[in-house]
């Protein structure tokens, strides 16, 4: 079981994290409290960068959606985890990471982790599957039926968001839960955008 | 006569022009923000009243970037309120759909509104 307080680091092994860093193709990663004002700041940098790079406009059209998603997605997962595990809570799950990458033929990468309540794991894993099975066609029904069908909640998309990166992506999404306690499991989803 | 709604565009949110005069209401840029529904709920409001007195012709021009899920169903709820309008018989609408050149993921979600509400759309690139 991880206990990040018998870590005790004396130095940070910042050239470690650079060479994994550089190792995984990441431009840009971050781990801590999900804002709206990090959101901003990290919508304009990757817009920045996609711009300097003279990215395909429909290439970074799609990256730009699934980034959207991903990180609201991380937000909204957030804010209501936070809320369930109490007001100043110091436990370290309140925090989150997320990267995106970029591989030596231009596609990228993004992947989010945070942690969820092994109680809410199985139920994540199912609707994961069940959209990682759909066509194209299949998909976009499923996203008709739930934007028509649905009154949302103030926060959440009605799931709309999941079933939005698995379209704009066109790939499947990759995902990993560990479980660190009986009480949470580190719940991570890669999705590439080729 | 109903005040004209007006909210300036920022790097999240449209920028938003509702003219009950002119019988013209444009969104424009990019709509992602976090919480949609509160953005979207001065713009609902709005369309609230001025169904009880709409101009005979209706234009609404949508020209979007980007829009996240959260935004699509206060899209979605904006155009059914404008629906009910059209159905009430007091105006004609007519929602102007834009995509830039390319974009037809932009283009095919103008198609999939408009097969989800009861209103005339007109979809264009710019």
């Amino acid at each position: 079981m991880l206990n990040l307080n018998d870590r005790k680091m004396e130095k940070v092994d910042l050239y470690n994290i650079y060479l994994n860093m550089e190792q995984e193709d990441i431009i840009l990663s971050f781990k801590g409290d999900i804002s709206k004002d990090l959101l901003s700041s990290v919508y304009q940098i990757v817009e920045a960068r996609m711009e300097s790079d003279n990215e395909d406009p429909k290439r970074k059209k799609k990256l730009f959606q699934v980034l959207v998603e991903c990180l609201q997605n991380l937000y909204n997962h957030m804010e209501s985890f936070q809320a369930g595990i109490g007001e100043g809570a110091s436990d370290h799950t309140g925090s989150a990471i997320f990267m995106v990458g970029r591989n030596k033929v231009g596609g990228y990468r993004i992947a989010t982790g945070n942690y969820v309540l092994n109680s809410n794991a199985d139920a994540l894993k199912d609707r994961i599957d069940k959209i990682n099975a759909m066509t194209p066609a299949e998909l976009k029904a499923y996203y008709l039926e739930r934007l028509g069908a649905t009154e949302l909640s103030e926060k959440g998309g009605a799931g709309l968001g999941i079933i939005e990166i698995a379209r704009k992506s066109g790939n499947t999404m990759d995902y990993n839960f560990q479980r660190t306690s009986d009480k949470y499991s580190f719940f991570t989803l890669t999705v590439k955008i080729n | 006569m109903l005040e004209t709604l007006t909210i300036e565009g920022s790097n999240k949110t449209p920028a938003v022009i509702f003219s009950a005069e002119a019988g013209v209401l444009e969104i424009s840029g990019k709509s992602i923000p976090e919480n949609s529904f509160g953005f979207y709920q001065p713009m609902l409001t709005w369309i609230e009243a001025y169904s009880s007195a709409p101009k005979p012709k209706t234009e609404v021009k949508i020209m979007l970037e980007y829009f996240n899920t959260s935004s699509s169903k206060c899209l979605l709820d904006i155009f059914r309120k404008l629906g009910a309008i059209q159905k009430s018989g007091k105006s004609e609408v007519e929602v102007i759909w834009h995509y830039e050149e390319d974009d037809e993921d932009m283009m095919e979600a103008g198609q999939d509104y408009n097969s989800l509400v009861d209103l005339e759309f007109k979809i264009v690139q710019i």
